[in-house]
């Protein structure tokens, strides 16, 4: 067994997820923005690793970079004219922007600071593994809620292609 | 905060470095980042060595294919021709499009080339070879290999040229649809194992060529089919490579890169093919299971065994339009996937175990 301060880890990837962050939102190529979004999200599956929750590290990497980035990288490439390196990102908001993300943090730094109780946890606690518990808990326990993002997401779907569809006379 | 090794009690070599270092007394975390380069520079050589193999492999059996003879010069039947060819792009001028975007251009083929590498983390290639064994292994894979449509749209950004940016979206298009028959195609197995670890999945077909899973589950077959067709596809090799079509797009996305950038898209792109039969060979054809041969030597075997399938592919059919490659993935293979899901569930609530 080999033993790693997970503390160092953890400052790389936040000063990572950091910087990576505020490229998305200041540099002026669109298509830099979605590529600096990539790593972004990216490393913030490396903090789920940290956190030993492995199956969400995947899930991050496989919808988010895998699904999500590359649509939005596709859309960045077919708006505008093909290749065109002028489409740049505006600012105008960004105060406001910059206001209500303060606030943001603000009310969750303070929601957890307060209201979240915190259970030490021997390591032994945790499940081995822990795609075994979500999957029973998803098909029991929290069938429900599963059933009704499932549905939401079948909603989503045809309600894309309604739009997209073009008639046929 | 602990992370294990897997392969520290497993594989020899392995353990003999680990416990020379811990007897110099190296502290605990640089003797971590020693013995993970290690392992990731074996892996490394490995599979570039493997790599050269099947460029080679592959030329012979595309030139066999048109009755021509193929490399002929270099060794016995050009055995050392690809290794002379990486020799050769070392040397080449780097070629830069003076209207390319600096940083873009520059990290898709390193990007590309990583990729295609992180898979190899849980791959076993052996009883007891492997990096690491995740529990969450089929799914990492999945999720890793995503980045190489991520390298190859930034290849086609980065170039500033039509073709290659035509290149790079057609490959986006192309890996997203067919990402979804492929991760039901896996499904399939995993459901019948219980487990997304590759080293479960492997023991879980021991024991005979009849436990391996295309021949133990009825509907194995089908997931097979349709996982390699899927498979295909996300390799971007013919008939599914509109990505890097030649008659339509000069090379698509690399028609700009020269030099060693080409050639680490061009081995990414044979790595890729590797790793795809490799899991083939993981979830339906037992792994490294196999009678009186090393474990290794047979997972080799029936990888380069799938390879060779690929290859045939290849060479003898043509390739698909941009529309019936679309349409074959939603309205046949997406489909049909979904209802061996389906057919698996329900052999699997039944009890009915082959």
């Amino acid at each position: 067994m080999l033993e790693v301060d997970g503390g160092i880890v953890f400052w790389i990837l936040s000063f990572v997820i950091l910087v990576s962050g505020f490229m998305v939102v200041s540099l002026k190529n669109v298509f830099h923005c979605a590529l600096a979004l990539v790593l972004c999200l990216f490393t913030v599956a490396g903090l789920y690793i940290l956190l030993d929750a492995e199956f969400l590290a995947a899930a991050q990497v496989l919808i988010y970079v895998g699904s999500v980035a590359i649509l939005l990288i596709f859309e960045v490439m077919l708006t505008s004219k093909l290749a065109d390196k002028r489409i740049t990102q505006s600012n105008d908001q960004a105060l406001v922007g910059f206001f209500i993300c303060t606030l943001f943090a603000v009310a969750a730094y303070l929601l957890i600071k307060f209201n979240t109780i915190w259970y030490p946890l021997a390591k032994s606690a945790l499940p081995s593994d822990n795609i075994l518990t979500i999957g029973k808990y998803l098909m029991t326990e929290f069938m429900l809620p599963f059933e009704v993002v499932s549905i939401l997401l079948v909603a989503a779907l045809i309600g894309a292609i309604a739009l997209a569809r073009t008639e046929k006379s | 905060m602990i992370w294990p090794i897997a392969s520290a009690e497993l594989l020899p070599l392995f353990s003999y470095l680990y416990e020379l270092l811990e007897s110099t007394g190296l502290p605990q975390p640089w003797l971590a980042v020693v013995v993970y380069t290690f392992l990731a520079a074996l892996v490394f050589g490995v599979l570039s060595l493997l790599a050269l193999f099947l460029v080679w492999w592959e030329r012979k059996i595309a030139a066999h294919i048109q009755q021509r003879f193929g490399p002929m010069r270099h060794g016995w039947h050009g055995w050392y021709q690809t290794i002379m060819d990486a020799v050769k792009l070392l040397q080449k001028e780097d070629i830069r499009v003076a209207t390319r975007d600096k940083t873009v251009f520059f990290w898709a083929p390193v990007v590309c080339f990583v990729a295609a590498f992180l898979a190899y983390v849980t791959i076993p290639f052996g009883e007891g070879l492997i990096v690491a064994d995740l529990n969450i292994g089929i799914l990492y894979i999945m999720a890793v290999t995503t980045f190489t449509v991520i390298s190859l749209l930034m290849a086609g950004w980065g170039s500033n040229n039509k073709y290659a940016l035509l290149g790079g979206m057609r490959s986006a298009a192309q890996v997203v649809s067919y990402e979804v028959p492929m991760v039901a195609s896996i499904l399939v197995v995993v459901l019948f194992v219980g487990s997304l670890s590759m080293v479960d999945i492997v023991q879980a077909q021991a024991g005979g060529i009849w436990n391996w899973y295309i021949f133990r589950l009825p509907y194995g077959p089908i997931a097979f089919c349709t996982y390699i067709i899927a498979a295909t596809a996300e390799a971007n090799r013919t008939p599914f490579d509109i990505p890097e079509a030649e008659q339509e797009l000069v090379a698509g996305f690399n028609v700009e890169y020269s030099g060693m950038k080409f050639a680490m898209f061009f081995l990414a792109e044979f790595v890729n093919a590797f790793t795809v039969s490799a899991i083939a060979v993981i979830l339906f054809f037992g792994g490294w299971h196999g009678a009186l041969l090393p474990s290794w030597m047979w997972f080799l075997g029936k990888t380069f065994g799938i390879v060779l399938l690929l290859m045939l592919f290849r060479w003898t059919y043509p390739r698909l339009r941009v529309d019936q490659l679309m349409e074959f993935s939603w309205k046949f293979l997406v489909p049909v996937t979904f209802a061996n899901i389906i057919i698996a569930a329900w052999f699997k609530y039944a009890g009915w175990y082959w």
